[in-house]
């Protein structure tokens, strides 16, 4: 059976599964549940200075998209941090790691932008022996708007200089969580590490309305006919923050920096891909908030039989994987070639491939053989876009099948050669005189 | 020999009888739909569109129902089917659109487009239909039948600004929808409210007690007005050339059909406790389970072939079925058993096919049966007197609808070709209104 254990920057848990900072782990009593549940971590939710706890809105916080039969796919929220009082909250967090030594708990931490609020509340959560802390500077909506949360993120030099305050002042581990608010997620990752943040953890949610109430005009949610940007999380966020998290992990000089994924896991699969792009644990939100704490069972089963089917005995076996075949478009083999294929027996005529093709592609799909409703593809004017393939009903009917070298492509006439890209492409006036 | 056996009103009670003549599919809620909309590929060229009679636009009402716009939804079928409320519960969409439906050839499972086609109507029908009238344009135009090919082009008639006067022979209009479909197929008086709401357009006179033959002339009617649209349906019932035919007993599927429609309290109806039904079409299926429905003891279908050659689709056949109807393949009425003036019995030829020839073949067994309905096809009788030329007994028309006379129009039941469906009725009507309109304004 495989191993789950993870050891993120010294922080060990039974298995890489931890919820991220949110609603879920504001106080003990979630907490608990979640550890009985048996996630491997939490992130406590963000905690502020000493003083009066902000207030959130009384009325809405979330709002969302669904597919058809109400299935969450995205969803947003005007929630701040922690509205408790910061005493209740550090006995809280110290009770439970009391209480729960085998489990990950990092603290979610957001004062203002000065060395001493950061000195006085580090040393207030080290007296807790939680294992680590978060700095937000993710948060999108409402504490930014106090120069706090993503407003901190959107400035490398400030991110720099906070997480240098944090290790100057604490001996806990620093994980620096990103806002994907901003134009290149690179600049933000490159300054925590130099500011000697031990971590990345990304992303934070994305500034986001879901929608707009056609009535009353008013953006969702509304609060009294008003509504704010609040921050997009979900299914619906995980491509972005996949590729976020592929920036840093390939980059020359962030490489390496160990990354603890967030944004739209909801199965293990999901984790297996974050972690395969590098991170070393998988935080999770929505998918709790949505179906409960019990999907992590499925989640850790999940991973584990699909490690033992690959024989990966630990996490650290496949941890990284798909991180050398993430390339510039540049760097693509423009000598690949590959045309769709209808598998017959599998189509079900719905025609969508055709439609696709036809209206917006590159009239690549008969609809008609011998009289009959019938698709298939023409090599001779198909260049393999693969939209076929991804609005096909049925998975696996259309397949993208690579011509072998030496072969000629019907629509070039030109025969499969080898590897070639575009730095070297004829057509690029900046080209280069050999290949990489 | 068959035992006394007795006909009579009240075997079951009111409360059962309304549980009995419930809706056969109830309707999809509002979430149902979305979810059932949802499950629509949105075909090119789409199969169920083609397989319609009336070609309805099915994949963008669907997709207009999953936009969350039913009404959008119902104004895409309404445009080609303004009986699209009545058609979606009485089509037989297991052999027309759900038949060919992808998901159905790949999976076994449609996209329910009849339910979600009555979720759309439903919804659009509880406010005044989406249509409103031309400039009015002068042209009279004669509906002689207020059935559903009827009402159908005399609604799209209207609409091209035209005064329709349409004429029925019954006291009510909408014919079979009104007197002939199966009580549970359209509950709460679902044919008047759609007569109403077609007739919301305006421009539409109704008179009733008034048919060709009875008060009408086509030669008349050809003066009076500028076109004349005949939706006669069919007048006559086959018979089974049987001696005692006129025994107590005997009944006509379709006259008790339209009596039990009629009928305000259906616990008054007499029901026999041992009923046969003559007939392989849907009026037999019709009636058989409606006789179920109203307390028979046993009732058994007798077919002259195999079921395969039934008219009644599978899933009707399937629907007796489970209503504890009995179906007799190969089964021919030989004699009509008599006891006094009253039907006891039926004796029955067993049937083979000898090559493709049905034959009888000798060997006969005898049922008893206190009731014994015909369901062997209706007829068109002509009553134009040999005014317009007629094709394998019926009106003969051309693509457009047009009879051999140049003024006169036919649909329905009553041309040569009609597959006597709703929904084909409902076309044929469509379709003459638009050549009348386009002879009218030429």
């Amino acid at each position: 059976m495989a191993d789950l254990r993870s050891n993120f920057v010294g922080i060990k848990s039974p298995n890489p599964f931890w919820l991220a900072s949110a609603p879920p782990t504001d106080k003990e009593y979630n907490v608990v549940r979640a550890f009985k549940a048996g996630w491997g971590g939490v992130v406590w939710k963000t905690l502020g200075e000493e003083g009066p706890p902000v207030v959130n809105v009384n009325g809405p916080r979330y709002g969302a998209i669904h597919g058809a039969d109400r299935r969450l796919l995205g969803l947003n929220n005007i929630e701040l941090i922690t509205d408790r009082p910061l005493e209740i909250n550090l006995q809280e967090i110290k009770k439970v790691k009391r209480e729960w030594k085998d489990r990950a708990l990092v603290v979610s931490l957001m004062v203002p932008c000065e060395e001493e609020p950061w000195k006085k509340i580090l040393k207030r959560v080290e007296e807790t022996e939680a294992d680590g802390v978060e700095l937000n500077f993710g948060c999108p909506h409402g504490m930014s708007e106090r120069g706090m949360g993503a407003a901190v993120g959107q400035v490398p030099e400030y991110i720099e200089m906070v997480a240098r305050w944090c290790k100057q002042h604490s001996r806990m581990p620093v994980i620096v969580k990103l806002t994907p608010n901003i134009t290149d997620i690179r600049k933000p990752a490159r300054a925590a590490l130099k500011g000697g943040a031990d971590a990345v953890s990304l992303i934070n949610t994305i500034n986001s309305i879901t929608h707009v109430d056609l009535d009353s005009f008013s953006p969702m949610p509304s609060i009294d006919g008003k509504g704010s940007h609040g921050g997009y999380c979900g299914p619906a966020v995980k491509p972005i923050a996949l590729s976020m998290v592929s920036e840093i992990a390939r980059d020359a000089e962030t490489r390496g920096l160990p990354i603890s994924a967030i944004g739209g896991i909801t199965t293990w699969r999901d984790a297996a891909e974050f972690i395969a792009m590098s991170a070393g644990t998988a935080q999770v939100c929505t998918a709790a908030m949505t179906y409960g704490f019990r999907i992590v069972e499925e989640m850790k089963a999940g991973l584990a039989r699909w490690m033992d089917e690959k024989c990966y005995a630990t996490i650290e076996d496949f941890r990284g994987r798909a991180v050398p075949n993430v390339t510039d478009w540049q760097y693509l083999n423009l000598n690949y070639v590959a045309k769709a294929k209808i598998d017959q027996d599998a189509c079900i005529k719905c025609g969508r491939c055709y439609a696709a093709c036809e209206d917006t592609s590159h009239q690549a799909i008969m609809k008609e053989k011998d009289g009959k409703r019938h698709f298939e593809v023409m090599d001779d004017e198909c260049v393999a876009c693969n939209l076929c393939v991804e609005v096909c009903p049925v998975e696996g009917c259309i397949t993208m099948e690579p011509m072998k070298k030496g072969a000629v492509d019907p629509r070039t006439s030109r025969k499969v050669g080898d590897y070639a890209n575009w730095t070297t492409h004829p057509n690029n006036p900046m080209r280069k005189q050999a290949a990489e | 020999m068959a035992k006394a056996a007795s006909v009579q009103s009240k075997r079951l009670s009111k409360q059962q009888l309304a549980a009995n003549f419930a809706d056969l599919h109830p309707p999809l809620s509002a979430h149902e739909a979305l979810v059932e909309s949802d499950r629509c590929y949105f075909c090119a060229d789409a199969p169920c569109q083609q397989a319609c009679p009336t070609s309805i636009d099915i994949p963008m009402f669907i997709r207009e129902i999953q936009a969350g716009h039913p009404t959008s939804a119902a104004k895409t079928i309404f445009d080609q089917n303004i009986l699209g409320g009545m058609c979606a519960r009485v089509c037989p969409t297991e052999t027309l659109c759900e038949q060919v439906c992808v998901r159905e050839v790949a999976e076994g499972k449609p996209v329910k487009i009849g339910l979600l086609q009555r979720y759309a109507t439903d919804v659009a029908m509880r406010e005044k239909q989406p249509y409103s009238r031309a400039a009015a344009t002068g042209k009279k135009v004669a509906v002689v039948g207020a059935g559903p090919a009827g009402l159908a082009c005399a609604h799209r008639l209207a609409l091209h600004g035209h005064a329709v006067t349409m004429f029925d022979a019954r006291k009510k209009s909408g014919g079979l929808n009104e007197f002939g479909i199966a009580a549970y197929k359209a509950v709460d008086d679902f044919a008047q409210k759609e007569v109403d709401y077609v007739l919301g357009i305006g421009g539409i006179v109704v008179e009733h007690g008034k048919a060709l033959g009875k008060g009408l002339k086509l030669a008349q009617l050809e003066k009076d007005f500028d076109a004349v649209f005949l939706g006669l349906g069919y007048q006559g019932v086959n018979a089974l050339g049987l001696k005692h035919e006129g025994a107590k007993g005997v009944e006509d599927a379709v006259a008790y059909i339209a009596e039990l429609r009629q009928a305000k309290d259906l616990s008054k109806l007499k029901v026999g406790r041992h009923v046969l039904v003559i007939g392989g079409g849907m009026t037999a299926i019709d009636i058989a389970v409606q006789s179920k429905l109203l307390g028979a003891e046993s009732v058994t279908i007798l077919y002259r072939r195999g079921r395969d050659a039934m008219k009644a689709s599978p899933y009707e056949q399937e629907l007796a079925l489970s209503h504890g109807v009995a179906i007799q393949e190969w089964a021919a009425p030989k004699k009509l058993l008599i006891k006094g003036s009253k039907v006891v019995g039926l004796k029955v030829e067993e049937t083979a096919l000898k090559g493709k020839k049905l034959e009888g073949t000798d060997k006969s067994y005898e049922l008893a049966a206190d009731v014994i309905f015909k369901a062997i096809g209706q007829n068109y009788v002509d009553v134009t007197a040999g005014a317009l030329a007629l094709q394998d007994g019926r009106i003969k028309v051309n693509d457009e609808k047009r009879t051999s006379r140049s003024k006169v129009w036919a649909g329905g039941d009553c041309v040569a070709g009609n597959k006597a469906l709703t929904v084909a009725a409902v076309d044929d009507g469509r379709r003459a209104a638009e050549s009348i309109n386009a002879y009218l304004k030429g």
